[in-house]
């Protein structure tokens, strides 16, 4: 690339400083982006430092320099260089604090992500031990090995007993039964939850074992369903989507 | 000069990089080598030995300040120095504070002046290409450099054209570079 023509006599004026207003702007504004004409700036200044040599020949007085050394003397000297304020003096430091601040950034970010992942451990374990906790507690329940014993009334024959437990927000039930009668091999028995208005809902089909109890767990339910009571009955073994047997058993929320 | 003899001689960027360090004798050699061409110039603008010489403490005193204003590998101190003297006076003259920064004057010399013998001989040879320089481009050239006058100044002046003064400054510096290139 080469000077720009057109400039090449704004540029000497612009090195003389005699090139003022809109000239000298838009003059600064091309050299910033143009490498010729900032040589040729540079070179022109060269020209100029020339010129002034042309004036060499003078000396000054001996008292110049005693003053120039008194007034060093007496400067207070910093610690350190003051630097040189060229346009790209500041990139190492700008560099360096967007590195900072990308380090800041991560880290904030790894720390958080960190805090996240911690919390999250901690939530699966409490999660983990709920769970393990809730498989004892139904297993107890609903485990063949387990040992049902139904206390009743000394001297009273042991009676047939049914025990939800319905939590309504979740739409979850868990129900155990008792001493219930051996049902012929066709039929089953069929849990209803009976809701305030609507029709019987489905809550599961089972067939006691060989001491009469039995466990549903968890049968599909709708979420939120107000029950008003509970009721067993005898239904053809694949399940009815209604009733079609009087309840042999009924219960209400205590 | 004999390998000895400029051991003796320190390079300018050294005695700008111990000024750095707050050297004051490297400061004084420094003033030894070239407050001649700064004083001259000085005077040469102000015509007043007084302005010339309270510039001349200007200029020193900012390079001592501010030693990182002159980058070595971005120009030689004695064509460095004599255009800062010369933005300084000119400012001096025309009583307006300086505009200039130091740090950004850069300039691109050809020819080798860190001797006093290098220095007489391209002083020599820039006297006597103004010397074949037309009396009126020559005069152009000086009124520009040496008092300050924008081109319309130097216009009204001499009655020339706005466009023959902008041409006769450019030409008449590219002249002065032409007989050192080469």
């Amino acid at each position: 690339m080469t000077v720009h023509p057109q400039l090449e006599e704004d540029l000497a004026l612009y090195a003389l400083g005699t090139l003022d207003g809109e000239s000298r702007l838009a003059l600064q504004k091309h050299l910033e982006g143009c490498a010729p004409c900032r040589r040729e700036l540079e070179q022109l200044r060269g020209d100029m430092a020339l010129l002034a040599l042309s004036a060499s020949g003078s000396h000054p007085p001996r008292h110049a320099r005693r003053r120039l050394m008194d007034a060093i003397a007496r400067e207070p000297r910093q610690a350190g260089v003051s630097k040189r304020h060229a346009w790209w003096t500041p990139i190492p430091y700008l560099a360096a604090a967007t590195l900072a601040l990308v380090a800041v950034v991560f880290w904030r970010q790894n720390s958080s992500l960190r805090r996240q992942l911690s919390e999250l451990r901690a939530t699966s374990a409490q999660q983990q031990a709920g769970l393990e906790q809730a498989r004892h507690t139904l297993a107890t329940f609903t485990s063949a090995e387990t040992m049902r014993v139904t206390l009743v009334a000394v001297k009273a024959p042991p009676q047939p007993q049914g025990k939800a437990f319905y939590l309504r927000s979740q739409g979850s039930l868990i129900f155990l039964a008792n001493n219930l009668p051996l049902l012929p091999a066709h039929k089953a028995y069929e849990l209803w939850l009976i809701p305030s208005t609507g029709a019987p809902i489905p809550a599961g089909v089972f067939k006691p074992d060989s001491r009469g109890s039995a466990t549903v767990v968890n049968p599909p339910l709708p979420v939120g369903v107000e029950a008003k009571t509970f009721a067993i009955t005898v239904e053809p073994e694949g399940g009815s989507v209604a009733p079609t047997s009087q309840p042999l058993m009924i219960g209400v929320g205590e | 000069m004999c390998p000895a003899e400029a051991r003796e001689v320190p390079p300018d960027a050294g005695l700008v990089s111990a000024i750095r360090s707050g050297d004051e004798r490297a400061m004084a050699q420094l003033y030894d080598r070239y407050s001649s061409i700064v004083y001259s110039v000085a005077l040469r603008i102000l015509g007043d030995t007084g302005a010339a010489e309270d510039v001349l403490q200007e200029i020193f005193m900012q390079l001592w300040r501010n030693p990182a204003a002159f980058d070595a590998s971005r120009g030689r101190l004695p064509a460095w120095l004599a255009v800062i003297t010369r933005h300084r006076a000119i400012d001096f003259l025309r009583k307006r504070q300086s505009e200039t920064d130091i740090a950004d004057v850069i300039v691109s010399v050809e020819p080798d002046m860190a001797t006093d013998a290098e220095r007489n001989r391209v002083i020599e040879k820039i006297r006597s290409t103004l010397g074949t320089m037309a009396a009126a481009q020559r005069s152009v050239l000086e009124m520009a450099f040496f008092e300050g006058l924008t081109h319309s100044e130097i216009a009204t002046r001499t009655g020339e054209p706005l466009g023959t003064i902008k041409t006769r400054i450019r030409s008449g510096l590219l002249m002065l570079r032409k007989a050192f290139s080469g």
